[in-house]
């Protein structure tokens, strides 16, 4: 019996551990090896750690903390943020982790990730797509021109029959029934119901490249798995993007991990069951142990998920 | 002492620190004459067939492998050192393997599952083996690959696993153990047959 992956997500910078809203406001909450052991014992089914240390000498730290958490713990283990070169892939697989999730540096060329995956294989590139809901068609198809987040506000608003850029989304669970998914959405348009842009840099640059395009393409290119994080939902606990996880799961073969959003237990399964994500991510409801894994896959479990437990 | 065989893939480190856990003299190495010398060999491994093959026959070690196997040492064989005990891969057109037991090793087949294959999955255990001793039946393990293997004989079937189809798991014969799933990525219990291993060599 397959089970769906429940997978705690570590935020590591200069080697500790920290977990902020959006990206921002971070809060010091421990020590990386100490958090793996934690989540080994509770039934994590894997672990990821994401490195937001910023300073590039700082960078090896990960390598030491990647090290110490592999003679502790045996189960698959990523690490993401920061990836440019083979070499740091290379120094990463040999330090002890299985997988490594790379984003910006895919975006910028993509033939990286073919690269990747032709050295160490396609099992262990996770391509991280973090999406950002925009609103008409994408204005620069070609993707090649680059947006900040207000540039990108400036761009959608200049165009004028076009809804206002990142409206209060509706509630994507508004109306779900027994059959599934119903978004209550389909009556709009394309353009009002908008498209997914894919971000880098943590979210501060945005590309106007069609996340579910991007997806495809990347699965092409040699990705083993992505890891899709909706930076519209990051941080704010109120759930998963549905919408934009079914479409990018039901667009690939790869494995899709949902991520950003995790607030309550319900919305794991949505993910899982509507959004059709093979795994799930989630930090804060873990880490500041407002529900353990073990309470999570039980509550999954209930709900007719198929989980290791 | 466990060699475990070190051909430039891989997470070998895993293994390693999996087998010190359990308390086993472990070492790494490409070197053959240290493959020579080993009471037990392991070959772990993840990534592409050929590339598997092609690195093993570079650094001269297919030779040092097979005879180890043939003198009837231990060896446990891991995703890839499963997959190329076989005869042939369909990965990359056909790529040959050691033929240390006659088979195919085939792609999942086009449905709607993903691939490759990656996560927990349960094992239904058809014939144990000794390094199975302490695992119940039907328990959960780590998989990641999107290939698996058809033993011609399949009085060889050690555990199947279903994912969509059901493939096999685990092939055993004699001193032969070769598993598709990750024993050192499946935390306790892979742990177990880590230790398993270790005291089948014991007693050989």
């Amino acid at each position: 019996m397959f089970a769906k992956r429940i997978i705690p997500c570590l935020d590591v910078k200069d080697g500790r551990v920290v977990k902020g809203v959006s990206f921002v406001n971070l809060r010091d909450a421990g020590d990386p090896v100490e958090n793996a052991k934690f989540y080994d014992e509770q039934g994590a089914d894997e672990l990821i750690f994401l490195d937001i240390t910023a300073s590039h000498e700082k960078r090896k730290i990960i390598l030491d903390v990647v090290m110490k958490t592999a003679e502790e713990v045996f189960m698959p283990l990523t690490v993401g943020g920061g990836i440019r070169t083979l070499n740091d892939i290379r120094d990463l697989l040999k330090s002890g982790c299985d997988k490594v999730s790379i984003n910006t540096a895919a975006v910028k060329d993509p033939y990286f990730i073919a690269r990747a995956a032709e050295k160490f294989g396609t099992q262990c590139i996770v391509v991280a797509i973090d999406a950002k809901r925009t609103y008409g068609s994408l204005p620069d198809a070609t993707g090649e021109k680059w947006f900040d987040d207000k540039e990108l506000k400036e761009v959608c608003l200049k165009i004028p029959e076009r809804i206002p850029y990142n409206p209060p989304l509706h509630s994507p669970l508004a109306r779900v029934d027994t059959d599934g998914l119903k978004m209550g959405r389909e009556d709009l348009s394309e353009i009002e119901r908008g498209v997914w842009a894919i971000s880098t840099h943590g979210g501060r640059r945005i590309k106007l490249i069609d996340a579910i395009k991007w997806a495809k393409k990347i699965e092409q290119l040699g990705a083993g798995e992505i890891m899709l994080t909706s930076m519209d939902k990051d941080g704010t606990k109120d759930g998963y993007d549905i919408e934009l996880t079914k479409a990018v799961s039901e667009a690939v073969r790869i494995p899709v991990i949902a991520s950003g959003g995790a607030g309550k237990l319900e919305h794991l399964y949505e993910a899982l069951k509507y959004g059709k994500a093979d795994a799930v991510l989630a930090a804060s409801i873990f880490h500041y142990r407002e529900y353990t894994i073990r309470e999570a896959k039980e509550y999954l479990k209930s709900r007719g998920i198929s989980v290791r437990l | 002492m466990i060699v475990i065989v070190d051909y430039g893939m891989g997470n070998l480190r895993s293994v390693e620190k999996g087998f010190l856990k359990v308390g086993a003299d472990v070492k790494v190495t490409s070197n053959p004459k240290v493959i020579n010398d080993a009471d037990a060999i392991v070959l772990p491994g993840v990534g592409a067939f050929r590339d598997c093959m092609r690195n093993l026959k570079d650094k001269y070690l297919i030779e040092p492998v097979i005879r180890s196997i043939q003198k009837g040492k231990p060896y446990l064989g891991i995703c890839l050192g499963h997959q190329i005990l076989f005869t042939e891969s369909e990965e990359f057109g056909l790529t040959k393997g050691l033929d240390i037991f006659k088979g195919k090793v085939v792609k999942f087949p086009e449905n709607n599952l993903k691939v490759p294959h990656m996560g927990w999955n349960t094992v239904k255990i058809i014939k144990r083996p000794p390094i199975l001793s302490d695992i119940k039946d039907e328990k959960f393990f780590y998989f990641v690959h999107s290939y698996y293997v058809l033993p011609d004989d399949n009085g060889l079937i050690a555990t199947i696993t279903d994912y969509g189809i059901t493939f096999v798991s685990m092939v055993w014969k004699n001193n032969i153990f070769a598993t598709q799933f990750h024993p050192e990525k499946s935390q306790e219990l892979g742990l177990k047959i880590l230790k398993g291993f270790k005291k089948f060599i014991e007693k050989a």
